[in-house]
């Protein structure tokens, strides 16, 4: 109680300026937000410490100590392809699809029918990656195999048609529509997110120049969303490039590097590499493994990187005023 | 190929609300005309109703009929799009794309509906349509530069030179003074001026000054309370508006008295 008496006028306390009652709070958030900051930081550093500590062993072993007796770098190099591959089928498909469901969700459908179909999308999320792989397997690959086969036989000569066919359908195209099923949901939602949000001044900008409505979508709303868009890409690539189960399922493995689509040989993934080696590995082998996971969180951050550099180069256009 | 434009018996609905009742009006061609009134009687609404904007906004309706030189713009047979072409609009907010360079908003209208715009003709139009607007001598440098880097006042002329690229015939403006300075709120008024010679203007403004500065002729619109439609109470010449309004209403109005 030595603390010295608020102030009063007329009876009633009065709020000094820099009351410090109001800075308690403040202090309690920033110090909060500091460290949630400081701690995705320490978990991020701690994982990438884990990785390459762990990666040293298989990264300084001899070719003959490795897996499938190659260095690391050609047993990794393949594994990058693959996942790299992978993750740009699924990128290709599901970038068109997700931007083209979430403007006819925001833009084009009537108001019941864009509640209902958003919430469609979103139950896609929630489905399990076994669900996908298993769905792949018995329903996907025997639906894709007799397309895969007349591209085989008409189109061959595309080294993505190169043949010979893969008789169980299989193969990378598969697991990369597969893939893009499932960075469908995240996608969609950015979108449509994104699309809702262009100001109605904008659109209403080119409504007035006589601007039909995909004139207002191509002059307001793509441009207005292209930051968001880009940004959607990026994280459905990234869950692209990690997922695990459902490429390892669907993917008939054959190791090597090629851009056949159709072939039963195909790249593995670095993610479904891991998930299939490790309960066989031990000794280096596992360390190798961990050495691709390394090699796959560096591909990710590499992405970021550039994804970042794109949606900055046009800053200056982005509505500063 | 400015046109006068016929309204009459217009009602305007947003859902179940009349927001505007029973207007008739003729606006002439050549010349500005002023709509003035309180606050929520309907002169955005009923201005959105002249280039087929108003159904833009969901469940938003009209009921009446609007001709420009004798052509119904609400007949079944009428293409919305078509009629904004024909009737330009500025609005209250300056609103040029922001992802959009001086050169692209200028212009982004001539390149609507398959247009094939290219090249030095293209040029020609931006140079004479900023020119028109009185923005050429401040943006001719910097023309591949973002919209978003003018100032309020310019983002509000380039704006009207997007609106008079595409060679409407009318000219439809939303207190477009608003959030402009004095100075940037001028420089609007004298292209106003200019502006009349070649486009049927309509202007809506909260200002009594700027009404009787820019426009010839002057309707006044009321509402009677809460919940009911803006009426057009009466429309005259706007010297005669000003000095001797036939109804006690406008005369409070324009006094101060009311709003
Ligand atoms: N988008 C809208 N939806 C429903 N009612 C609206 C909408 N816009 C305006 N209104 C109503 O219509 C009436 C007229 O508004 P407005 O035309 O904006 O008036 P003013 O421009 O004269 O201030 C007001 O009662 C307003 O609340
Ligand atoms: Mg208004």
């Amino acid at each position: 109680m030595s603390a010295p008496a608020a102030p009063t006028i007329a009876g009633g306390p009065v709020t000094p300026l820099d009351a410090p009652s109001h800075r308690r709070g403040d202090r309690i958030f920033a110090g909060l937000a500091r460290g949630a900051g400081v701690l995705i930081l320490v978990l991020l550093a701690g994982v990438a410490l884990f990785l390459v500590v762990e990666s040293v062993p298989a990264l300084t072993a001899s070719s003959s100590e490795l897996p499938q007796g190659k260095s690391f770098a050609h047993y990794v190099g393949p594994l990058a392809f693959g996942t790299a591959f992978a993750a740009a089928i699924a990128l290709l498909i599901a970038a068109p699809v997700s931007i083209g469901v979430a403007l006819f969700i925001s833009h084009y459908s009537p108001r019941r029918l864009a509640g209902v179909l958003g919430y469609l999308i979103d139950l896609l999320a929630a489905v399990p990656s076994v669900v996908f792989g298993l769905w792949g397997i018995f329903w996907l690959a025997p639906q894709l195999q007799p397309g895969m086969a007349w591209l085989g036989t008409h189109l061959s000569f595309i080294p993505f048609f190169a043949g010979p066919v893969s008789a169980t359908g299989r193969t990378i195209l598969t697991a990369g529509v597969v893939l893009a099923v499932m960075i469908l949901p995240i996608m969609t939602a950015i979108c449509r997110e994104i699309f809702l949000q262009t100001p109605r001044l904008h659109e209403e900008a080119a409504l007035a120049l006589g601007a039909t409505r995909w004139e207002v979508v191509r002059m307001s709303v793509l441009p207005h969303g292209r930051s968001g868009v880009i940004s959607a890409a990026m994280l459905g690539l990234g869950r692209a490039l990690g997922e695990t189960m459902a490429v390892a399922m669907v993917l008939s493995v054959g190791g090597g590097v090629s851009v056949n689509l159709i072939s039963p040989q195909n790249p593995s993934t670095i993610a479904a590499n891991i998930a299939l080696q490790f309960p066989e590995s031990s000794g280096v082998a596992v360390n190798a493994l961990i050495a691709t996971g390394l090699v796959l969180f560096v591909i990710t951050f590499l992405v970021n990187f550039a994804a970042r550099a794109v949606v900055a180069r046009r800053k200056d256009f982005r509505e500063g005023s | 190929m400015a046109k006068r434009i016929d309204v009459s018996d217009l009602n305007i609905f947003y859902g179940d609300f009349r927001a505007v009742a029973d207007v008739s009006m003729t606006i002439e061609p050549r010349s500005v005309t002023a709509l003035i009134g309180p606050s929520g009687c309907g002169k955005s609404t009923f201005l959105r109703s002249l280039n087929r904007m108003h159904e833009v906004i969901p469940k938003a309706r009209v009921e009446g009929k609007v001709a420009i030189d004798g052509q119904d713009l609400y007949e079944p047979a009428v293409d919305p799009v078509a009629v904004r072409r024909l009737v330009g609009m500025v609005f209250q907010r300056p609103n040029p794309f922001p992802t959009m360079s001086i050169h692209e908003n200028v212009a982004a209208g001539l390149r609507l509906n398959n247009r094939k715009a290219k090249g030095d003709a293209l040029d020609d139009v931006v140079e004479r349509s900023l020119r028109g607007a009185n923005l050429w001598d401040e943006v001719k440098d910097r023309l591949d530069r973002p919209a978003s880097g003018l100032s309020g006042g310019q983002q509000q002329r380039l704006c009207i030179a997007r609106a008079i690229a595409i060679e409407p015939q009318v000219l439809l403006m939303d207190e477009p003074c608003s959030a402009l300075d004095p100075i940037s709120t001028l420089a609007i008024e004298d292209l106003m001026h200019d502006l009349k010679s070649r486009y049927t203007i309509v202007i809506v403004t909260h200002n009594m000054q700027q009404a009787a500065r820019v426009s010839d002729r002057t309707a006044f619109f009321t509402i009677s309370g809460a919940g009911q439609p803006g009426r057009l109470i009466e429309m005259g010449e706007t010297p005669e508006i000003f000095s001797r309004p036939g109804e006690k209403a406008t005369e409070d109005y324009i006094t101060g008295r009311f709003g």
